[in-house]
């Protein structure tokens, strides 16, 4: 089928950048969304141009690498998918597809559709350790956890770091990130010793690097390719309070 | 460094982190909001008597609602709330916007709630609204407008027998009625409280009380205007 893509070009962080069209014929429903670009960037290496850069890594929605802004929303059209998880059958042909890299201040381009989410290291990095004996696995039945609370840690834990839910809201908020982080541990009672410490340092670098305040609006839940649920905020709030109040 | 600037941090104010984080000047506000939607609850069946024929009863209530000395500190914490609310939606606002220097090209419209897009705007509607009704009621009592401030009920009679003025009423209650529909289970999510039972429920009861709450208002300058 023939696709007409609409990309963002930018050779630099400095650079203003710009929407560029291009026409591409021969793609098939067979392929992923990134094949697809890489086949546009095959053309474009023939024709002498330069290749749209973009991230990705493992290629099967466990890394989180590979996020674009696709025609209007973080990672496509399908709910709860990466975009490498993202195949070009949903699309028709004589399609136009948009494709945007995640905007934040957070998050700046570096290239054309590559952003540096290391402001997402940075939150993590302040969430700092969990106090655990190192060495050999611990035995799985020395600490017993319901179930409910298990799958609710995992639940949250299952983020990848993948930023969509910050490109999806509206005040390019990371709450739903962050609180999964938070609550996963905070459910745990192995999170439980630096708990109030945590939640204090990671809401205060949320501050500091610029990312939006939440409105509740709901477009990340919307929008996460791992379904991560709006409970986690909820959680994360009471953290929060219990930390600085009580 | 001078003496204030050691109280108050400039940098955090600059910032505008005037409450500490992000998530404690959202608290805050919900917790303004949340007044703000009691207080409606009260303002709406003190009202519901100028539908009576006797101003009396509308007048004395009015009159209890200005001399008695809890309902002035009441009154105090009430527009307090209201600032609180406002300044803070409008710092929190405009974070946001900074948040994202540069918008996208396309945006595919989410399907989460409609409303929560616009309370900044909704919110702003209802501020104009609520400075003419300042003008018109309580900068009256408190002597920066003429009028009678014995005799409210004539007042409101007077102004709902405009049809300009009622237009200009029950646009702002649509829209006041559109910012309370997230407002009312946006302000449980901050509190904190989110589960499977009560979330559904508070969704429900914010829906209802978005509705009837404006309804009610909005149907005192209808009835006036038409039916007396
Ligand atoms: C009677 C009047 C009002 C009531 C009862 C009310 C109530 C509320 C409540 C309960 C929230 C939810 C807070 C939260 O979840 O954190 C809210 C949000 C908001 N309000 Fe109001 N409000 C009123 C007037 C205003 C005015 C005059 C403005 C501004 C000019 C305003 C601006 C906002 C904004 C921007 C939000 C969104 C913030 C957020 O969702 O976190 N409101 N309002
Ligand atoms: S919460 Fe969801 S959208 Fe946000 S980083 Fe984690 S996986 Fe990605
Ligand atoms: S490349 Fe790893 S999640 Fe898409």
């Amino acid at each position: 089928m023939k696709i007409t893509l609409d990309i963002w070009r930018q050779k630099s962080p400095n650079d203003k950048g710009k929407f560029v069209r291009y026409e591409l014929d021969g793609v098939s429903k067979e392929m992923t969304f990134l094949e697809m670009l890489d086949y546009l960037n095959d053309k474009l290496i023939k024709a002498g141009d330069e290749p749209v850069a973009f991230d990705s890594d493992c290629r099967e929605g466990i890394c989180g690498t590979c996020g674009l802004f696709i025609n209007g929303r973080p990672n496509g059209p399908v709910k709860g998918i990466t975009t490498c998880q993202l195949n070009m059958s949903v699309f028709k042909d004589g399609d136009t597809i948009t494709v945007e890299p995640f905007r934040a201040k957070a998050f700046p381009v570096i290239k054309d559709l590559i952003v540096d989410r290391s402001s997402f290291d940075k939150l993590i990095q302040s969430g700092g350790f969990i106090s655990v004996n190192t060495g050999a696995a611990p035995e799985a039945n020395s600490i017993p956890i319901k179930k409910e609370i298990a799958e609710r840690a995992f639940d949250a834990g299952i983020c990848i770091g993948c930023g969509s839910c910050v490109a999806a809201c509206k005040n390019a908020s990371a709450m739903l990130f962050v609180s999964a982080k938070i609550s996963q541990l905070a459910l745990l009672p192995q999170g439980q010793t630096e708990a109030k410490e945590r939640v204090r340092t990671m809401i205060r670098e949320m501050d500091r690097l610029g990312f939006g305040n939440c409105t509740n609006t709901g477009a990340c839940e919307a929008e996460c390719p791992k379904e991560i649920s709006l409970w986690n905020i909820a959680k994360m709030n009471r953290e929060y309070y219990k930390a600085t109040l009580g | 460094m001078c003496f204030p600037a050691k109280i108050i941090n400039f940098n955090h104010i600059l910032m505008g982190k005037l409450f500490g984080s992000s998530l404690a000047q959202k608290l805050v506000m919900a917790l303004a909001g949340f007044f703000l939607i009691l207080f409606l609850l009260v303002h709406l069946s003190i009202n519901l008597l100028l539908l009576g024929d006797n101003p009396e009863t509308f007048n004395r209530a009015a009159a209890f609602m200005s001399g008695f000395w809890l309902v002035k500190i009441f009154e105090v914490v009430l527009i307090g709330g209201l600032l609180i609310h406002i300044i803070m939606g409008i710092t929190l606002q405009i974070q946001n916007w900074i948040a994202r220097p540069t918008r996208y090209k396309k945006r595919y419209p989410s399907q989460t709630s409609f409303f929560s897009k616009y309370m900044i705007w909704t919110g702003g509607i209802v501020f104009i609204f609520l400075f003419i009704h300042f003008l018109n009621f309580w900068f009256v009592r408190l002597g920066f407008v003429e009028g009678d401030h014995h005799n409210f009920y004539g007042m409101a009679h007077q102004l709902f027998s405009y049809m300009g003025y009622n237009i200009i009423y029950w646009i702002s209650f649509l829209i006041l009625g559109f910012h309370l529909h997230h407002a009312f289970q946006s302000a449980f999510q901050t509190f904190g409280l989110n589960n499977r039972k009560c979330t559904p429920v508070i969704k429900t009861i914010g829906i209802i009380y978005s509705i009837l709450v404006p309804l009610g208002f909005a149907l005192i300058p209808f009835v006036i205007y038409f039916f007396k």
